[in-house]
């Protein structure tokens, strides 16, 4: 079962190569993405025991990834649908087989339990996206990519150098070389703390890069602002957790060191940056889905705070996985369909998008509210437990930066998202071809049903998940 | 075996000399091909005999070797591009950088808490060198495809560290390294190819448009 729906996916981008339609191809998408998401139920209710090498196993933390990733594509693959009808001038091939490629080595990310094998998938990940972002095929998309291409490859390259690190601790404290979870966990007290201090520090830059934290992040207002919504929508909600799960991976090996204080704390510093550099430039963002870029650097940001924060915060993170994935692919296919109906992305040109599109305007401004932690939204719940954390523990400080930069982030978001979706549309736009219909609308809107009602009630078995996860996360003393 | 071992990375870290010292495209990339098969000899010489590692080193061989110098070349060729035009540092200046740079790994290796048995071996000094001329070239020059060479010899500096491991990294997870470093360098060859194309140029100092 765990290696059919990392094949299945695979399958898929094939069946997507041999499709010569352009128009029919698409619908590749929402049958695969559906399989995924139906076989991916299954294994929450009959998760199969770890195989015998120790390999692959689907544990909580992984299902905590697997879930929002999941649901995001099957959302984004009726989208895709609906978006792609637009788009019939230019070929869809790649961008199909990307997209299922890329599911399929998302997949084996969350369920790989050896860290090399993580490592693979997650540049799988990075390979498989590259052509989605040159998808438009003009001047500004291939400098995004080759920007994109150029710092997370480098990127990647240095967090195998940290896994390298990590097996090499083992060797200094004469243990039989490995790089499986398991027995690296077990073990982790008896491995060389100065390697294993120098394989955090590379893998936090390695995979940070790949996530976008700051100073890291580079490449991520450009790749964001270049690719399509829907290709943005997975970089935001899909790739942004693979990388993440690579971290928490060395941090629960971190965690059963003993030796918690340097990690935790790096983690807080580094997040609050990625909060501050965030802040600074959402102010004044001229660029709608730049500002939804520098979004995504904050919510990674709140993320590394949250888990370096540790102890109740850790269900927060989890928590935030979810809703930030979810919240993000609100964000990102309404922008979508602003950009399509106005042909720009300029804040100057997209004026009034509630009169010319009543529901993307209206769910980019609920999603907007949702993303900056407003109630009754799920974010809210998880950036509120965060807080509460953080001074429950007595870290006021790391508390009160965290509620500033939220403050900061709201205003300048505010600033920019308000005249978009409320202001006067201007007189002399240019008509498009671009509609609200079911298919670019519905799947937006559910997700945001989603949100609002994560943020009312949380049900049970996913409640236990989170619980789970968040317990393997905790520093052994 | 280990002096002929050290042969070889001595001649690794003189070919990141001549990637630094050139300004013409083919020198480097055939520069980075010989570096690609010398490490793809190492892994043979090391250890001893068995299907594990006839395939890494054939693979290594045939991808850093082979396939990769290939596709450069092709990218080289359709770019129109033979010289690299001044770089951000000169090439005297990251001449003496990398010189810098190489002596530096060695006092650093020198401190690390290595396994004993490691102690005094190229290896690691090696390692660093190769890492940080990577670096350099990365950061210095403007065309994209010197900027794939930098990012080749680091991906090579991270490579002779992974030889201390081998026992540690099963072949399945070697040969998928391999795999994706070679389409990672189909899609960026491609990615050239379409820059020179959109700008008449592979110079990656005009990709300027996206900026706060």
């Amino acid at each position: 079962m765990l290696f059919g729906i990392v094949i299945l996916p695979m399958l898929g981008a094939v069946l997507a190569w041999l499709i010569p339609s352009n128009s029919q191809r698409p619908l590749v998408l929402p049958i695969f993405g559906l399989i995924h998401l139906a076989m991916t139920g299954d294994l929450l209710l009959h998760t199969p025991p770890p195989s015998s090498a120790g390999w692959i196993y689907l544990d909580p933390l992984g299902k905590v990834i697997l879930i929002p990733t999941s649901v995001l594509f099957m959302i984004c693959a009726v989208y895709a649908v609906g978006y792609l009808a637009y788009r019939q001038e230019r070929s869809n091939r790649v961008l199909c087989m990307g997209l299922l490629a890329c599911l399929s080595a998302m997949t084996l990310a969350t369920v790989a339990h050896h860290l090399g094998l993580m490592w693979l998938a997650i540049e799988t990940t990075t390979l498989a996206m590259a052509p989605l972002i040159y998808f438009n095929h003009n001047a500004r998309s291939i400098e995004a990519t080759w920007k994109y291409m150029l710092i997370c490859s480098v990127g990647i390259a240095l967090a195998l150098l940290g896994l390298f690190f990590l097996a090499y601790s083992t060797i200094v404290a004469r243990m039989e070389p490995t790089l499986l979870l398991g027995p690296l966990v077990a073990q982790a007290g008896s491995l060389s703390p100065a390697w294993l201090n120098a394989a955090f520090v590379f893998l936090l830059v390695g995979f940070g890069t790949k996530m976008g934290l700051a100073p890291l992040h580079t490449w991520k207002p450009d790749a964001y602002g270049e690719a399509p919504g829907l290709v943005g929508a997975l970089l935001a909600g899909g790739l942004v957790n693979c990388a993440f799960l690579g971290i928490i991976r060395i941090y629960q090996i971190c965690m059963a060191s003993g030796n918690a204080v340097f990690f935790q704390d790096t983690l807080v510093i580094m997040g609050l940056v990625s909060m501050a550099f965030a802040a600074v430039f959402m102010v004044g963002q001229a660029d709608f889905k730049r500002m939804l870029a520098y979004s995504s650097v904050e919510h990674v940001g709140i993320l590394a705070v949250a888990i370096g924060l540790g102890k109740g915060a850790l269900f927060g993170a989890l928590f935030h996985v979810i809703n930030n994935s979810l919240t993000k692919g609100v964000l990102f296919l309404s922008s979508g369909n602003i950009h399509r109906s106005y042909g720009s992305k300029s804040c100057d040109v997209v004026k009034g998008a509630l009169k010319r599109l009543p529901w993307s305007g209206g769910l980019f401004l609920a999603g907007f509210f949702a993303i900056t932690g407003s109630p009754p939204f799920s974010p809210f719940i998880s950036e509120f437990t965060i807080i509460n954390s953080s001074f429950a523990q007595g870290k006021n400080f790391t508390g009160a930066l965290f509620l500033i930069f939220l403050a900061v982030i709201f205003i300048g978001m505010a600033s920019t998202v308000l005249p978009l979706v409320l202001g006067e549309e201007p007189q002399d736009l240019a008509e498009t071809d671009y509609r609200d219909r079911l298919l670019t609308v519905a799947p937006p809107l559910f997700l945001m049903g989603l949100v609002l009602l994560f943020g009312l009630w949380l049900p049970a078995p996913l409640m236990q998940i989170l619980q789970d996860a968040a317990r393997l996360l905790e520093a052994k003393p | 075996m280990t002096s002929f071992a050290d042969q070889l990375l001595v001649l690794v870290m003189l070919i990141n000399f001549v990637v630094l010292g050139s300004s013409r495209m083919a020198i480097s990339i055939r520069a980075v091909a010989l570096q690609g098969i010398a490490l793809g000899l190492l892994p043979g010489i090391m250890h001893k005999f068995s299907w594990h590692l006839i395939m890494i080193t054939g693979g290594m061989i045939v991808a850093k070797g082979i396939v990769i110098p290939w596709l450069l070349t092709g990218a080289v060729r359709k770019a129109e591009i033979r010289r690299e035009v001044e770089p951000f540092i000169g090439y005297v200046a990251t001449l003496l950088l990398g010189a810098v740079f190489t002596a530096l790994a060695f006092v650093f290796a020198a401190k690390l808490p290595l396994d004993p048995e490691h102690q005094g071996l190229l290896f690691v000094p090696a390692s660093i060198a190769t890492l940080l001329t990577g670096f350099l070239v990365l950061t210095t020059r403007r065309k994209a495809i010197s900027q794939v060479i930098g990012y080749l010899i680091l991906e090579n500096g991270i490579f002779i560290f992974g030889l201390l491991l081998t026992s540690a990294m099963p072949v399945m997870v070697e040969a998928g390294v391999l795999l994706d470093l070679l389409v990672g360098i189909f899609i960026m060859g491609i990615i050239i190819n379409h820059i020179s194309r959109e700008f008449s140029s592979i110079d990656t100092s005009r990709l300027t448009t996206l900026k706060e």
